[in-house]
């Protein structure tokens, strides 16, 4: 009998390689500076000149180290370099220095939540297989043709050539396009709260690889694995990756053989396509780096690291949920990034509601800060300016409304909300005697409303509300004067 | 004993090196090359039992720089170093064999 498509499951896991944001190279002085004119930082380290001496940077064993303490991993206490040999013009030495069978971390895992429109979310424990520290390559422009096997030559810029990269490998836990998303975009996550990188994917301080198969069924041997390349978005990573199930799936039913090989993510035309290969052979042929030494990373430095970790964005989750009462929507969104979770929690610490903060902050601000690119740690509105306004507005001094009203000078300028209230006179109406005798000017003013009101168009009560704000410049309290309305217009 | 190095094995080297190896100098690499792995085969004599293995011979780890930048001062000798330059990048012949 065929299978059908509903027998079939993908088995995906992912290499991601994350820059690590040091100032200098992993081997030499020479800047990771992104942008600059082609070859503006190389030095003989980086060219490979003989007689050059690679030494390790130590910040990128500490970022190393930190990134792989928070993916769970188990740190070597002995580890060491090796060479990679592999004949490409990105690499001016035929050689990348990385880490083959001693890496700096092995495995691991971190818990993804998968949220999808229109699905339930789930949290999902994803395994990793190892991280290890390397140099990153060089860039590459194809001249005299655009694309690469027509090309009649190659500018190569070395800027980009020996800075370094951690590259962590999953486990081939992945089952869907989605779960690969979320879990690079949760990886990134993790490495902007640690701050051991931006997580760019566009200047490419992030980079995924995915490898992909299908099977007929979860007990099924796995089926041919094919590797994509070239996403540079967490939307590609899914789209290829469920191209690319479709792609396998249709081949296997049709009787055509899925092959071994590398394809690229075509973004303009949203599918995949072969990749010549670069190299004919795999055969790297890797050995210890004779001009590296081992790294013994002890248990005392380990822990010592291990301290400097901030609470990762999966316990934030879980906390805001559990001890904030937020649904998992506003806690994910609110510790989507460390500075948006720190401004959060600082406006609970001065007293103001979860709920209502995280309103403020995912709606109005989040759109203020989005819109003029900065971060909360640079906005001129403190915490504690955000707390003393929420607790304006739950005490009654405030309407929301008045409260909107003055945000984009406190967003801009920041000040205490308190002071601009009593300055201005923004505080709300809400004393029933003067309320009462706006009422009685109001009905006074539209006696057909009044009498159409009690002739049973009963919606007419919000014409009167509409009114009375008007008058007040919105700062009639609302509760109360709907109370007295309601009461002198039923007379 | 160390296993004899054949014409294939050279031309694999040789292959994955880059090296275009004429026809007629394969029997002489071959011999040379198993020449000087008989040689270092020679250190299979000594007896290793119980010696933990090592990938090298001085004991030092965790040789470190700080995180500093350093500009070269011979950015320029490096470009012209390069048998083909175009401005600021490295130019190299075309990649892929039609």
């Amino acid at each position: 009998m065929p299978a059908t498509i509903a027998e079939w499951e993908a088995v995906i896991g992912l290499e991601t390689h994350v820059q690590l944001g040091t100032e200098s190279k992993i081997f030499t002085g020479a800047s990771t500076s992104f942008g600059d004119n082609p070859n503006t930082h190389i030095d003989p380290v980086v060219c490979g000149l003989p007689g050059t001496l690679p030494v390790l940077n130590k910040k990128v064993l500490e970022y190393a180290v930190k990134a792989a303490l928070a993916l769970n991993l188990n740190i070597a206490e002995h580890s060491k370099f090796d060479r990679k040999q592999y004949f490409y013009p990105d690499l001016p030495k035929n050689y990348q220095i990385s880490q083959f069978d001693q890496p700096i971390a092995e495995e691991g895992w971190i818990d993804v939540e998968v949220a999808e429109k229109g699905k339930d979310t789930y949290v999902k424990k994803i395994g990793i297989e190892r991280l290890h520290m390397e140099e990153d390559a060089g860039k590459l422009v194809h001249a005299g043709s655009d694309r690469l096997a027509g090309s009649t030559y190659s500018l190569v810029d070395y800027n980009r050539a020996g800075v370094a990269l951690a590259e962590i490998v999953s486990k081939p836990d992945l089952r869907t396009g989605r779960e690969a998303a979320e879990y690079a975009s949760e990886i990134r996550r993790i490495m902007r709260y640690l701050g051991v990188s931006d997580g760019n994917m566009q200047e490419g301080s992030l980079r995924c690889d995915v490898n992909i198969s299908v099977r007929r069924g979860p007990k099924a041997p796995f089926g041919t694995k094919v590797e994509i390349k070239n996403m540079n978005s967490f939307s590609a990573i899914q789209k290829a990756c469920e191209y690319e199930i479709s792609r396998q799936i249709k081949a296997y039913e049709s009787g055509e053989p899925v092959i071994q090989e590398t394809r690229l993510w075509d973004e303009g035309k949203q599918l995949t396509k072969s990749m010549r290969s670069k190299e004919g052979s795999s055969d790297y042929r890797y050995f210890p780096d004779p001009d590296l030494g081992p790294i013994e990373v002890t248990e005392e430095l380990r822990e010592a690291w291990r301290n400097e970790l901030p609470e990762l964005p999966a316990a934030k989750r879980i906390r805001y949920v559990e001890e904030l009462s937020l649904s998992s929507y506003d806690a994910r969104v609110l510790t989507d990034e460390l500075s948006m979770a720190s401004y959060f929690e600082d406006v609970v610490k001065a007293g103001a509601a979860a709920k209502l903060a995280s309103n403020w902050i995912t709606g109005d601000i989040a759109a203020y800060v989005n819109a003029n690119k900065l971060n909360f740690t640079e906005l001129p509105f403190s915490p504690k300016d955000l707390a003393e306004m929420i607790k304006l507005i739950s005490s009654g001094k405030i309407s929301g409304k008045i409260a909107k009203e003055i945000l984009p000078e406190l967003l801009k300028a920041g000040g205490s909300p308190e002071k601009i209230i009593d300055e201005r006179g923004l505080g709300m109406i809400s004393d029933p005697s003067t309320l009462s005798d706006m009422v009685d000017e109001l009905m006074v003013d539209y006696p057909k409303e009044v009498e159409a009101f009690r002739g049973g168009k009963k919606k007419l009560q919000g014409f009167f509300v509409g009114q009375l704000m008007k008058i007040t410049s919105g700062k009639a309290d609302p509760k109360l004067a709907n109370q007295i309305l309601l009461k002198k217009l039923l007379g | 004993m160390t296993e004899k190095i054949t014409a294939e094995d050279v031309q694999k080297v040789a292959n994955l090196a880059r090296l275009d190896l004429p026809e007629e100098q394969i029997s002489t690499y071959s011999a040379q090359l198993e020449k000087i792995i008989t040689y270092v085969a020679q250190l299979e004599e000594i007896d290793t039992t119980g010696v933990p293995p090592t990938t090298r011979a001085v004991e030092v780890t965790n040789v470190s720089r700080e995180d500093q930048v350093l500009s070269s001062p011979v950015r320029e000798e490096l470009l012209s170093l390069a048998p083909e330059r175009q401005e600021d990048f490295f130019r190299v012949p075309k990649i892929l064999s039609d």
